[in-house]
């Protein structure tokens, strides 16, 4: 994919080369002075947009002595892992890692199955009140999630559910945002290869499953990593619902460990580093699907 | 693996007899479909809608130290709410909340703007602008808690390279709550660009091209036709703007905790603050919070859907 991708835009480079020549000759001075400055603003946001970015990881190979001068250095002068290794012994966030990976997985898996089998009902089975059904689903979007937190932390440690997987990713299992996309995605789908499959005598479920699952990989992929990165996240109900640092995730560990490493801010950036890495590569090598996920409400 | 498990043990439970009597008899399409709704439709049940009118008979009782609710108290958590500190409570939100959208919403659209007039590159600039979406509330925090920690504060630093005067982000009860903003302001960016940036590519060339034909370019360009053509997508990041920023929680915690003073506490963390932040947990008094919550929430969402509704109607 890379290899066909990277010709073309060399191909686009060559060819654009006589076009922009022939712009500037035409627009002139003035045409001239407009790019300068429009390269010169974008700059002047780009740079302070992309500087926690760039110091979370300057930062983390740091050696302590550098970061602790004023003014604080911005460019390194060493690579050092002492800061990944002090982080790593100060809380347990290979564990908490692992915590995190455990609960954003399942809340995604068991989402994307709810919503699925929600969507498909509201689009290819026939029942009475279908419509208003939809209606109430979309309405649950409309409660924030912070309102509910007091009841459902009372339910979940009354059936002991309090400081375990269980807890941390029942009450988001199944959420409507999930159902409105894959239905829209569902929708598309051909009507006569539906029809073709079930004269053929072929289940819902197995239609689900073997012809429409795979066909609808694009949209299950936005709502999956729409889902994984929220999930991964959260932090109001993981602090409220874990007590022990075994249960904690790596979103609570970042606080754990600000708080008690006050006096060491590379400690504090090599934790901020480490948990960003996995979202940091979805972003960037899956702008396109998390785009679809996001922009669903925005653009008709 | 669940997936695979679930789907296939359900596979194998309905038999299969001749499809054309499947499709004659609509009561086993509502009979599957009401099976098929039923783990969400559970989940809803049991964490969405009874946590509601849970939360409502919380709200009318006192409880007793560790939360139990032990005595009927009418509406008086609701009159209480009409005091000063609540006031200030509210106010505190609203000012997040504006600090929050305003520049966000401003910053992602010139953002996007300045973006249509690069030739080369605008997809890797985008990207690069997006780049803050992956960092979570409380990666972004933690990381600011460093830029502005009084000890060796990078910003600090950095104004002080520029000749410029120090400032107390955290320590001043005028400041605090702006430098929250001002990180919850570099979180949301990335997803505005996205946005704004679908929006601008379904304008239709065409009228892209009228305008330029029309002699229409840069500002000009951007004031008279992308802007107005971005209404729905700037209506839509507003409005999910607003509803994000009533709901900021982490940032508060690991930033200020509510403090200097109370100056950062907004609605939500004040009933984390009453619900679970003390040895002691006023559920009642932290029900009713969440109540006002809710309805201010539902009000930002009504109003959305309603614009968006005769939008639908006139286009």
């Amino acid at each position: 994919m890379t290899a066909p991708s990277a010709t073309a835009t060399a191909d686009q480079l060559s060819r654009s080369e006589p076009v922009r020549v022939r712009r500037r000759h035409r627009h002139g001075v003035g045409h001239v002075v407009g790019r300068v400055l429009l390269y010169l603003m974008l700059a002047a946001l780009l740079i302070p947009v992309l500087f926690p970015v760039y110091y979370v990881f300057v930062g983390t190979l740091m050696e302590s002595r550098e970061l602790s001068t004023f003014p604080p250095r911005l460019l390194p002068t060493g690579v050092n892992f002492e800061n990944i290794q002090g982080a790593l012994a100060a809380v347990p966030l290979l564990r908490m890692y692992t915590n995190s990976l455990v609960m954003a997985g399942i809340i995604t898996v068991c989402q994307l199955v709810t919503s699925a089998l929600a969507a498909y009902a509201f689009v290819f089975l026939r029942f009475r009140g279908s419509a208003v059904v939809f209606a109430l689903f979309l309405s649950t979007l409309m409660v924030p999630a912070e309102a509910t937190f007091i009841p459902n932390y009372l339910t979940l440690t009354g059936w002991g559910l309090g400081n375990t997987y269980a807890g941390l990713v029942l009450p988001f299992l199944a959420y409507a945002f999930g159902t409105f996309l894959l239905r829209q995605s569902f929708r598309q789908f051909p009507r006569e290869l539906y029809d073709a499959a079930r004269i053929d005598g072929m289940g819902h479920l197995r239609f689900l499953w073997t012809i429409l699952m795979p066909l609808s990989k694009p949209a299950l992929t936005a709502v999956g990593m729409y889902v994984f990165i929220t999930s991964w996240n959260m932090y109001f109900w993981p602090l409220i619902i874990t007590r022990s640092t075994e249960m904690q995730t790596l979103q609570i560990g970042l606080n754990s460990l600000k708080a008690g490493e006050a006096a060491n801010p590379g400690l504090v950036l090599a934790g901020a580093a480490l948990s960003v890495i996995p979202t940091l590569a979805l972003v960037i090598f899956g702008q396109r699907f998390i785009v679809r996920g996001l922009t669903a409400g925005a653009v008709k | 693996m669940t997936h695979g498990s679930v789907t296939e043990r359900r596979a194998a439970s309905p038999p299969s007899p001749k499809p054309s009597n499947k499709r004659a008899r609509p009561g086993r399409d509502a009979i599957l479909a009401w099976g098929f709704l039923g783990p969400s439709v559970a989940v809803f049940a049991l964490f969405l809608v009874y946590p509601l009118g849970r939360t409502v008979y919380l709200s009318m009782h006192g409880n007793d130290i560790i939360g139990q609710p032990n005595r009927f108290v009418g509406l008086s958590h609701f009159a209480e709410m009409a005091s000063p500190e609540f006031g200030r409570i509210l106010l505190t939100t609203l000012v997040f909340t504006l600090g929050v959208v305003v520049p966000g919403v401003v910053g992602a659209l010139v953002v996007v703007l300045l973006l249509e007039g690069v030739l080369r590159a605008q997809r890797f600039l985008r990207g690069a602008f997006a780049l803050p979406f992956a960092f979570s509330v409380a990666s972004a925090s933690v990381i600011f808690a460093v830029f502005y920690s009084p000890g060796n504060s990078v910003l600090n630093g950095v104004l002080y390279r520029m000749g410029l005067d120090q400032v107390p982000w955290l320590t001043s009860q005028e400041m605090a709550l702006w430098s929250v903003a001002l990180t919850t302001v570099w979180m949301n960016l990335g997803y505005g660009v996205l946005v704004l940036a679908a929006g601008v590519g379904s304008i239709p060339k065409e009228v892209n091209e009228a305008a330029r034909i029309d002699g229409a370019t840069g500002p000009r360009l951007a004031w008279d036709v992308t802007i107005p053509m971005l209404g729905p997508q700037l209506f839509f990041l507003i409005v999910i703007s607003t509803i994000n920023a009533l709901q900021s929680f982490g940032q508060i915690h690991i930033l200020t905790a509510g403090g200097p003073v109370g100056s950062t506490t907004t609605l939500v963390y004040s009933i984390y603050q009453d619900a679970f932040a003390y040895g002691t947990s006023d559920f009642g008094r932290a029900s009713a919070q969440a109540l006002v919550l809710l309805v201010v929430v539902l009000v930002c969402t009504v109003v959305q859907f309603g614009v968006i509704e005769r939008k639908v109607h006139y286009s």
